[in-house]
């Protein structure tokens, strides 16, 4: 219990440091870094809480994908990020104020939380010595949420089909291969026969 | 010494609200404000979980899951138009994005 305990607060103080250090930092790609480092973290909470699950997919799908999208945006656009700070002293009252009221308000709500005493469960959880969490999660998943699940499949289709249409463009004047052009050629077009005479050469 | 519910709420909420905060300091760079919303989603998946755990009903990480989806999704979209943006204007300042004149 004590050491559960313990590393609650190593990871969530960890965490919430990344996640800070990602807002104040100067560097962009310090401040993915950093965001990688809050993911790790926060997966870590999520195995204390019992979703191991969630804690292998927040770290292959948002450290492994969405993190890496970013850095690669990051490194690849040559934009001027000193000039893009320049308000930031301008914004730093304004911003901590409201910051500030948001998390007492947050923080008031968390902790003087009761929990309902007749609360029905909806899916219960099973004992973990029985069932895994990943057979249990997915034994509700494919089953009750099937239909939540194909939608979730059907947007990132359409997530995926966007960017490649709003990133792609074809440049006018590179020459790229025409493989059903290449395919396509007959021997009547690509052959011409031509009678020279002797002695005249070829017009 | 034992960490109940609200230990873990008040760590999504100090997520939240560095979130927010990223959103007002960084408020010309929108990469760090699409990382900012990352934060923010974060949070409210660690609340998601928490309660799931605390009250032993598997929906909530049903519904973290599905959130992760459309995190995903939205970071993809978002980026994409950050990198058509700047192959249009040459910078991906917020304040300077008003061709529509709202």
């Amino acid at each position: 219990m004590m050491l559960s305990a313990l590393f609650f607060y190593l990871f969530a103080i960890m965490c919430i440091g990344a996640a800070f250090m990602v807002v104040a930092t100067k560097n962009p790609v310090h401040a993915v870094l950093f965001l990688i480092l809050a993911f790790f973290n926060a997966a870590g909470l999520f195995v204390l809480l019992g979703a191991e699950f969630l804690a292998m997919i927040l770290v292959v799908v948002y450290v492994g994908a969405v993190m890496v999208l970013f850095l690669f945006v990051v490194m690849m656009l040559d934009v001027d990020f000193a000039e893009l700070r320049a308000g930031f002293i301008k914004y730093l009252p304004v911003g901590a104020i409201v910051g500030l009221l948001l998390l007492v308000e947050l923080v008031f709500v968390g902790t003087t939380w009761i929990t309902a005493p007749d609360l029905v469960r909806d899916v219960p959880t099973p004992p973990v010595a029985e069932v895994s969490n990943t057979q249990a999660l997915g034994a509700v998943l494919y089953t009750r949420y099937v239909y939540l699940f194909e939608a979730a499949g059907l947007i990132l289709l359409v997530a995926m089909i966007g960017a490649i249409v709003l990133t792609l463009h074809h440049k006018r004047d590179v020459r790229r291969q025409s493989v059903a052009a290449q395919v396509g050629r007959t021997r009547e077009t690509s052959i011409e026969i031509v009678e020279v005479e002797t002695g005249r050469g070829l017009k | 010494m034992t960490i109940g519910l609200s230990h873990y709420l008040t760590v999504a909420a100090v997520l939240f609200t560095i979130g927010i905060f990223g959103i007002f300091l960084n408020r010309k760079n929108v990469i760090v404000i699409l990382m900012s919303i990352e934060l923010m989603l974060l949070a409210v998946n660690l609340n998601l979980v928490a309660f799931s755990a605390f009250h032993g009903d598997l929906v909530g990480q049903v519904f973290a899951l599905i959130v992760l989806t459309v995190a995903a999704a939205e970071a993809a979209i978002g980026l994409a138009i950050v990198v058509v943006y700047f192959r249009n204007r040459g910078t991906i300042d917020v304040a300077e994005i008003d061709l529509l004149k709202g």
